[in-house]
């Protein structure tokens, strides 16, 4: 309620500047930050409005077939673009469970990991499909991995007055594909009680050739689970190794008992979405590779 | 706390108006504006009920602050109707009995609206999940969802040549 | 897709009753322009804001307001001490209304739940009344919360009200405890019936507290004028409770208090009860200026009265035939922090669609620290009923007997004795369930994976007091007032009766929800109570009017008033020269002036001869076995509701309750933490059903006349939310193969169940 200014920038550089005051924060789709301010828990005193600054705003091809996608592009935009729907699934069925349609034309994926809730439905995606950022602070710039922003609950790794630009996808592998999948009691509306999110790639004989699984929600950040993709890679996805996905899975799980779930289901659940996000990828995979 | 003065479209007429920074949208459709037609059920958009369209798009209105209003163009409830004429849709939920309290209804409609501008012929899945964010509560959605499928039928037959 | 819900109302001979016209206040709902509770606003008004307290159960050492009544801006502050002591309001109100009302809306000495009001201001602002809250200091002495039923009955439990002592209790006595009051009710021997039976089936049932879930927040503007007048503007399920609530705690003679009830956006039980309205007259007494409250859906949540939470133990017995030859019935309710006392009719609900010769039940509620409970569309019904319900279903599972032709076998009949010890009047319990058994639903193949549950349950509907005015202007269009707010459609319902009885197109009719001082008092819209009973005020003031008009064309046609008779909206003449002729209503209105005078007519009435409804509902279940997440795939609502005047709104009222009642069953339960917060005050953790979450729920009308109102009415509004508790757990425990008796059915529950947990 002490809100002083509201900027809304029409460059990065600009919106730098603006960042770099204390107690300023950036608006994406302000689906956490406005409920955050509307209870008290948010009292930013200056806040930057990105979505009027064209280069964090779309999506375009980078010079390696991957994708570049803006910061304050809305998860509605990324289910529009047909390419990126058509490489990278997952990551766009993440996006476009959070909220409801109204929420998802204004929330981003920026905003999805920098709010850094352990349950974020695009975050087990965008660590699954190797997603990097670029950073941009009054430092200067600098890329990292997705999966190193968030490191606690509402907690993440930026500097002060650094905002996240862009993400960078990978181009997708011939034979890749990734899904996510979510528990949720709801259809809709609701907070991932376990998410997973699964890329992986086959060979030509149909055996994996690599795999990665990422977890929502059953621990203080979303987590890449080495042994999850191990257990696949040189499988054709067989019970054994479905199996040893889904034990791994549940080894990783850290979780707390909470509204929204006890901890022991929310390991169980772990094991089982895994599964089910690894067939729903291998069987988009089968399909490119066959394409 | 200093007060921006925000230009805006706002169904179709140009409006202006001061509000703070963290001023909602809906705020000052209901209190600047007088447009009292977009509800407050929850202020957290888990409802729906503040559902306007932002530049063409449905947005909850209550995560949308009235200084981001600027330059736009906003359609809300009022805005439904063109002159005396009712929209199929709303005629269609007067026709069905798809509304009981009616409080849920102008946002329930504003989404319908979008469904309709993106999707000219939903299934029955498609307009339940795409409606997921319009809570209503007394009507267990089953005369909606006709009410929302009949009129996208209507909008269908005005469109198609005669 | 199922086909359309419905089917020809029976309407015998009627013109209007049974078709399906647009309500009148359509229109102005679906272009925006209804006024609800929040969007009024009254010239100066103040913005007012309720601090509220952080813990369950703690004394208030004391408040410090005087910083923010010292704020620029700030008009007025009051706290629980400026409400009336405690004598005085009991001298106001023996029975302990006003009490509860004014100590639940703002504390005194103690806190007794998350959310407790403990202050309040108004302001020009409500960011300024807002940052004056925040300036409230308050000093607690925090306490041991109650929070479960078990918490409240434990021998050492801490006391919510340390001088209360249980009622109802043979013989009385004078230990303090948290029980608030105690029902027994007993019919034949239960034990020697226990004795016999072919099956027993024996269980504990759980349910939380529950939200009614309206998306309107509690909203009111007051003004309190320095000569002891008032005016009030909120919505709610009634003006004149309103009235009576807030005049009986702050003592204002009730004409001195014009209420005037606005377009209310759902309430289902919820707004029969002030929240704000005391709270913002004394702001206003203070301030001198109008004064508006609303609530935020936190505050709602952790303020406003939900439904009663559960603990049930229950014995049933039956015969291998599939008899239910005795029940033993015992639940305990949650209170909340005050008193919110309806054992009595869980138990009247338990047993009411049913002949059963032998049972002994008890009912008790409980205080503990959450905000009073009040009532939810057929309140305390569904609790009882989930038991009774999973009971019958095992019962026939046990028996090998078809779970229909059971409720069937124990159906009560008109004549058989009711609960209460009166012979049933005509009750179409049996036909529902028969109307059930023949619908394509029951004999439906399941898909692989589905299961099918049933439940059937009654709703008890009520009568009442209710007033009505029809005019008839000099055109011969029809007005009528009446003091009932319209929840979801009655307007165009009293403008169909009406219309049939006046033997004039709807269109003709219109009808107004008037102030508490514009019409006769009028009891809530609840209880399924008003197309009953404000209907036949209706109908009696049309009657009245008709009366009036066969005696203007008796005049004008010089014969006596006994030979003019009144025929599809027209008086006839049935002798003399002008035998055969009409005079239109409009003819006969247009010359009232000059023959007598406006024709108008009220009418009041006690309405007696109300009859339940019963229902029966079939649920498809599909449960992901792995996940335990359950996924409703077909549904259908079986009801008797006498006639249905508008099916339209009729079958929408037998959907909302049953989505009502699947949420319960599924999802919906207040959380807190070990401190007694509400973890869950809003509507993305309080997940009541969304869009993508359901099926069509088909609604099944059978309509079976009410013989004591004009149109057949018995009241349809509440019945539906009683079976779909059971029907669905019925349906998931088939699917599973165990008997689920505590809910939610949340995923991590049927899960756990799965895995035998």
């Amino acid at each position: 309620m002490t809100t002083a200014t509201f900027h809304s920038p029409a460059s990065l550089a600009d919106a730098v500047k603006l960042l770099a005051a204390a107690g300023a924060r950036p608006l994406g789709g302000g689906t956490d930050l406005i409920v955050q301010m509307g209870s008290g828990r948010a009292l930013p005193d200056s806040i930057v409005d990105l979505k009027r600054i064209p280069e964090l705003t779309g999506i375009r091809r980078t010079a390696d077939g991957g994708f570049a996608i803006g910061a304050a592009t809305p998860c509605t935009a990324l289910k529009a673009h047909t390419e990126l729907a058509a490489a990278w699934p997952g990551l766009v069925e993440g996006a476009n469970l959070i909220g409801s349609v109204q929420v998802r034309n204004r929330a981003t994926l920026a905003g999805n990991l920098c709010n850094a809730s352990p349950a974020a439905d695009s975050v087990p995606a965008l660590i699954a499909a190797g997603a990097r950022c670029r950073v941009v602070g009054p430092a200067g710039e600098r890329e990292v991995a997705a999966s190193e922003v968030p490191i606690a609950p509402g907690r993440t790794s930026l500097a002060p007055g650094e905002v996240v630009a862009e993400f960078l996808l990978p181009p997708q592998t011939r034979a890749g594909a990734d899904a996510y999948l979510r528990l949720t009691p709801r259809t809709e509306m609701d907070i991932a009680v376990v998410g997973a999110g699964v890329w992986l790639e086959l060979a030509v004989d149909g055996t994996c050739a690599a795999a990665r699984v990422a977890l929502g929600a059953v621990a203080p950040t979303a987590v890449l689970v080495e042994a999850a993709g191990a257990a696949l890679v040189g499988t054709k996805l067989d019970d054994t190794a479905l199996a040893a996905l889904s034990a791994a899975c549940r080894a990783a799980a850290r979780p707390i008992d909470d509204k929204r779930g006890t901890a022991a289901y929310r390991i169980a659940m772990a094991g089982v979405l895994a599964r089910r996000a690894a067939l729903k990828a291998a069987e988009r995979a089968a399909v490119r590779k066959e394409a | 706390m200093s007060r921006l003065h925000v230009t805006t479209t706002v169904n179709g007429d140009s409006r202006e108006f001061l509000c703070a920074p963290d001023t909602t949208l809906l705020e000052a459709l209901r209190g600047q504006l007088g447009l009292t037609g977009s509800k407050e059920g929850c202020g957290s958009g888990d409802c729906g009920a503040c559902t306007v369209m932002l530049d063409g798009e449905m947005v909850c209105s209550c995560l949308v602050l009235a200084a981001e209003a600027e330059g736009r163009r906003i359609m809300t409830i009022e805005g439904m109707v063109e002159g005396q004429d009712l929209h199929p849709l709303q005629q269609q939920f007067l026709k069905h009995g798809a509304l009981q309290c009616g409080f849920c209804t102008p946002g329930v409609l504003v989404a319908a609206k979008a469904l309709l501008d993106h999707n000219p012929e939903p299934t029955e899945t498609e307009a339940r999940y795409w409606l997921a964010g319009n809570l209503c509560r007394c009507t267990g959605y089953d005369k909606i969802i006709r009410a929302v499928l009949a009129a996208a039928a209507d909008l269908r037959q005005e469109r198609s040549p005669a | 897709m199922n086909a359309p819900s419905g089917k020809l109302a029976t309407g015998e001979g009627c013109r209007v009753v049974g078709t399906r016209p647009v309500r009148p206040d359509g229109v102005d709902k679906v272009t925006g322009k209804a006024i609800y509770g929040p969007d009024f606003v009254a010239p100066g008004m103040l913005h007012g804001a309720i601090l509220r307290s952080p813990h369950a159960h703690a004394r208030i050492r004391s408040i410090d307001t005087s910083a923010a009544a010292a704020l620029p801006g700030v008009k007025a502050v009051v706290t629980g001490a400026d409400m009336p002591d405690d004598a005085t309001l009991f001298a106001r109100d023996p029975l302990g209304e006003a009490f509860h009302i004014a100590r639940h809306s703002l504390a005194l000495d103690k806190v007794l739940f998350d959310g407790h009001g403990v202050a309040a201001v108004a302001a020009t602002d409500r960011r300024i009344a807002e940052a004056a809250l925040a300036l409230i200091r308050v000093d607690y002495e925090v306490l041991e919360p109650v929070l479960t039923i078990e918490d409240a009955l434990a021998p050492d439990a801490p006391l919510l009200h340390p001088g209360h002592v249980t009622r109802g209790i043979d013989p009385a006595t004078a230990r303090p405890s948290n029980v608030v009051g105690v029902v027994t009710r007993e019919r034949g021997d239960f034990y020697a019936a226990l004795a016999a039976a072919d099956a027993v089936f024996e269980a504990s049932f759980a349910t939380p507290p529950v939200h009614q879930g309206y998306i309107e927040p509690h909203a009111c503007v007051a003004l309190w004028n320095a000569d002891g007048q008032g005016q009030i503007w909120a919505s709610s399920q009634g003006q004149f409770m309103i009235r009576d609530q807030v005049g009986k705690v702050l003592g204002i003679p009730l004409a001195d208090l014009r209420v005037v009830p606005l377009e209310i956006g759902g309430g289902f039980g919820g707004k029969t009860r002030v929240f704000l309205e005391p709270v913002a007259m004394l702001l206003s007494r203070r301030a001198g200026l109008p004064v508006r409250l609303v609530m935020s859906r936190t505050e709602i949540f952790r303020a406003s009265g939900p439904a009663q939470g559960s603990a049930t133990r229950l014995r049933m017995g039956a015969t291998a035939d599939g008899t239910i030859t005795c029940l033993e019935l015992d639940i305990t309710l949650t209170s909340g922090a005050y008193v919110c006392e309806m054992s009595g009719i869980a138990l009247a609900a338990a047993v009411m669609p049913y002949a059963i010769a032998n049972y002994r039940m008890q009912g008790r509620s409980v205080f503990t620290n959450m905000t009073t409970c009040h009532s939810y569309r057929a309140p305390a019904a569904p609790q009882s009923v989930f038991a009774v319900e999973s009971a019958i279903d095992a019962l026939a599972q046990q028996l090998g007997l078809d779970p229909l032709d059971m409720r069937i076998r124990n159906a009560a009949q008109p004549g058989d004795l009711g609960f209460y010890g009166l012979p049933h009047g005509q009750v179409g319990f049996r036909e529902a369930m028969e109307a059930a058994k023949a619908h394509p639903h029951w004999s439906a193949p399941l898909r692989e994976g589905e299961a099918r549950g049933v439940a059937a349950g009654a709703w008890g509907n009520y009568g009442g007091a209710s007033s009505a005015e029809v005019s008839i202007a000099e055109d011969g269009s029809v007005l009528v007032t009446e003091g009932n707010p319209d929840i979801g459609g009655s307007r165009a319902a009293m403008a169909m009766m009406a219309a049939e009885t006046l033997g004039v197109p709807y269109e003709r009719v219109r009808v107004v929800v008037a102030d508490t001082s514009s019409i006769g008092y009028s009891y809530v819209t609840g209880g399924s109570r008003t197309t009953f009973a404000t209907g036949k005020a209706v109908i009696q003031a049309c009657e009245a009017t008709i009366e009036q008009m066969r005696h203007r064309a008796a005049l004008v046609w010089g014969v006596e008033v006994e030979e003019v008779d009144w025929r599809e909206g027209a008086a006839w003449c049935g002798s003399g020269d002008n035998a055969g002729q009409t005079l239109s209503i409009a003819q006969i209105a247009g010359r009232a002036n000059q023959s007598g005078g406006p024709i108008s007519a009220t009418a009041t009435v006690n309405a007696q001869g109300y009859l339940p409804a019963g229902a029966v509902h079939i649920c498809d279940v599909k449960v992901d076995s792995e996940t335990g997440v359950t996924t409703i795939t077909r549904y259908t609502a079986v009801q008797d509701v006498g006639t249905a005047i508008h099916p339209d709104y009729v079958e929408g009222q037998i959907q909302g309750g049953a989505v009502q009642g699947i949420g319960w069953a599924l999802n919906e339960e207040y959380v807190w933490n070990t401190g007694g917060q509400v973890d869950n005050p809003g509507f993305l953790d309080y997940r009541m059903p969304v869009a993508s979450d359901l099926p069509m729920i088909e609604a099944v009308l059978v309509e079976k006349p009410n013989p004591a109102h004009p149109y057949g009415v018995k009241g349809v509004g509440e019945a539906p939310i009683v079976p779909p508790l059971a029907a669905v757990a019925n349906a998931v425990s088939r699917a599973i193969g165990k008997r689920l008796s505590q809910l939610p059915l949340s995923p991590a529950r049927v899960h756990a169940a799965i895995a035998g947990e």
